[in-house]
């Protein structure tokens, strides 16, 4: 009965289908694939300010890797990443556990805990900024209140300035984690913990070594976007440092941009993103393939 | 994974779970849980705070107080510079410019791109195209994939469509930017809905329009809300996208913004910038405070890739 139901309205209907995917099939075939391989055809030429076609072979990816600038960048990326993604799960993951203990003011805590992820990456720049200020912020403050030998300047040193910017990423971020394992935490079986505290198993000892593995799927998730997240770190730096002092905070994300504009380098602006893509399906892959194995698992559901 | 159901659990505020039975009695412990919990609140507190406080103060008692100091002779003036004469390099508009023309990009952004998603979502999942996983899996690396690596291409193509820097381009890349998201909330949204639903639809004599605007979309509120918000306070909060496709007459408030602050000459304003940085927050932290729990669930939903 349906197979002829489908048969005898088929032609009608299926226009409209591919007449209403066709915004979907533009973006994802002209502005998602063929530019994306544009780009990486650029990074095979000697592209200035305009694309050209001067095939200079492998010439963009091995001047990359000879530029300081970039290795510098890289190496704040991964000093950004790590000092982020660690620092946010972690405080992510205590609020979320003392949330979940039946506490006073729940609601109060989590709007408190979140809003900055409403902000914008410019503002928390723009804020910590002025907060992190030596002549005027906290250090200011605490030589005020008497604590003159107290030393905060990490946002004019250039091998502490990665640090505000991981501190600002850590307040603007944190309750978004909070929130994701928080909805883990409640999906939680509720007889796990009366069979734990039967078994006289303390409470922090059940959340590491019961609750943790159960909520694996949340956990893995939060890394991967945050590691995602990170590698597109742009705005935060521009509003709270501008990538210095010097170049101190450079970030992949701003060198390929200056390459872009200010530098008048489209070759080398290609090269650097080609490699940030590589990275990134480097690493969505294996989620991808730990995704799907979690769903082989379950069923199929999700 | 069932976020979905997570969420709604901890949305209700009330654990469903009964952990312990007995009354909770404080505790040293409990006592060092809300310690931690209100100095946590402290340091997320903290930037508000000093951003309110400094927005009301004069440029002198910014100079003799400290950033702290509750503002002793407060004033509206850095509201009002910021929002009307405050300046980014040689032009001194204030703020309101880059306001309205966030406001004119945001909002038929967030209407294209949500009912594109939703009709994307409603296409792929129930109507099934045959190239349909193939497209969705090209879309779906636009979640991850870095905005650089399209860029230079994406403004070659606008440039040669004459709309580079306009406000249509700039809708039109942040529905492009958007439609990944989006779609893939709505696709695992209308996979939910029954089959026997869309049969009956179809037997009825309802065509792929009808469908879609009388059953699907309307059941479909709760998801429309939830991306409206995060199109809304993202497409706002947005930076890199104005900075690039914008030019100087469609620069949205954050690109103004920072211009007023890091490209100012001589002594920088700070109350006048703190002002500036309230007022384009704003729009998002209302957004945030009056929709609440559909927020969590934009981010609970969200997060569940694949």
């Amino acid at each position: 009965m349906t197979s002829r139901i489908q048969k005898t309205q088929p032609r009608r209907v299926n226009v409209w289908l591919h007449i209403a995917l066709l915004p979907m099939l533009i973006s994802a075939l002209v502005a998602y694939l063929t530019s994306t391989l544009w780009t990486i055809g650029l990074s095979f030429t000697a592209s200035r300010m305009f694309p050209n076609s001067r095939f200079v072979g492998w010439a963009q990816y091995e001047r990359l890797f000879d530029n300081e600038r970039w290795s510098l960048a890289l190496n704040n990326l991964m000093i950004y990443a790590i000092g982020a993604i660690v620092l946010c799960t972690l405080l992510g993951f205590l609020l979320a556990v003392f949330i979940d203990q039946k506490i006073r003011g729940e609601s109060l805590f989590r709007t408190v805990f979140l809003y900055p992820y409403a902000m914008s990456m410019v503002v928390t720049g723009l804020v910590w900024q002025w907060i992190l200020n030596p002549e005027q912020g906290i250090q200011a403050f605490m030589h005020s209140v008497g604590f003159t030998e107290f030393n905060f300047n990490w946002i004019v040193s250039q091998e502490m300035v990665m640090g505000c910017i991981i501190l600002a990423a850590v307040w603007q971020g944190s309750g978004f984690i909070m929130a994701l394992i928080l909805a883990a935490l409640r999906g939680v079986d509720a007889e796990i913990w009366k069979a734990a505290s039967i078994d006289g198993i303390p409470v922090w000892r059940t959340y590491i070594s019961v609750v943790l593995p159960m909520i694996k799927g949340t956990v893995i998730t939060a890394l991967t976007l945050q590691i995602i997240g990170s590698i597109k770190v742009y705005d935060m730096v521009i509003a709270m440092t501008r990538g210095g002092p010097g170049l101190a905070s450079e970030v992949p994300a701003k060198f390929i941009l200056d390459n872009i504009g200010l530098r008048s380098n489209l070759g080398q602006a290609s090269a650097a993103a080609t490699v940030l893509l590589v990275t990134v399906v480097a690493l969505v892959v294996p989620y991808y393939f730990y995704l799907k194995h979690q769903k082989a698992k379950t069923g199929g559901q999700h | 994974m069932n976020v979905h159901a997570q969420f709604t659990q901890a949305s209700q505020g009330k654990p469903t779970h009964s952990r312990n039975k007995k009354k909770i009695r404080f505790s040293p412990a409990r006592l060092g849980l809300y310690a931690f919990l209100l100095f946590a609140s402290a340091f997320f507190l903290l930037p508000l705070y000093v951003m309110l406080v400094t927005s009301f103060k004069t440029m002198d008692e910014i100079r003799a107080s400290s950033i702290f100091a509750i503002p002793m002779a407060a004033t509206l003036k850095p509201w009002i510079e910021a929002w009307s004469s405050a300046c980014t390099g040689l032009e001194c508009g204030g703020l309101r410019v880059g306001f309205w023309n966030s406001v004119q990009i945001v909002v038929p952004s967030v209407i294209v791109s949500v009912l594109i998603g939703a009709l994307n979502g409603y296409a792929l999942s129930l109507w099934k195209p045959r190239y349909g996983n193939l497209v969705f899996g090209i879309l779906m690396m636009g979640i991850f994939v870095p905005a650089q690596v399209m860029m230079v291409p994406l403004v070659r193509m606008l440039s040669t469509l004459g709309l580079f820097g306009s406000l249509p381009a700039l809708v039109l890349v942040h529905t492009i930017f958007g439609m990944p998201i989006m779609t893939l909330l709505f696709r695992n949204y209308f996979q939910s809905v029954p089959d026997e639903l869309f049969k009956a639809a179809r037997i009825d004599g309802g065509g792929f329009w009808r469908i879609f605007f009388s059953v699907m979309l309307p059941m479909s509120t709760p998801m429309l809300i939830v991306a409206t918000i995060m199109q809304v306070t993202g497409i706002w909060n947005d930076y890199l996208m104005g900075l690039i496709f914008g030019s100087a007459d469609t620069a949205p408030m954050t690109v103004q913004l920072n211009n007023i602050v890091n490209s100012a000459f001589g002594e920088r304003a700070y109350n006048v910038n703190m002002a500036a940085t309230i007022l384009t927050s704003a729009v998002p932290l209302f957004v945030y405070l009056i929709s609440g729990r559909w927020f969590v669930r934009g981010i609970a939903s969200g997060a569940v890739k694949g």
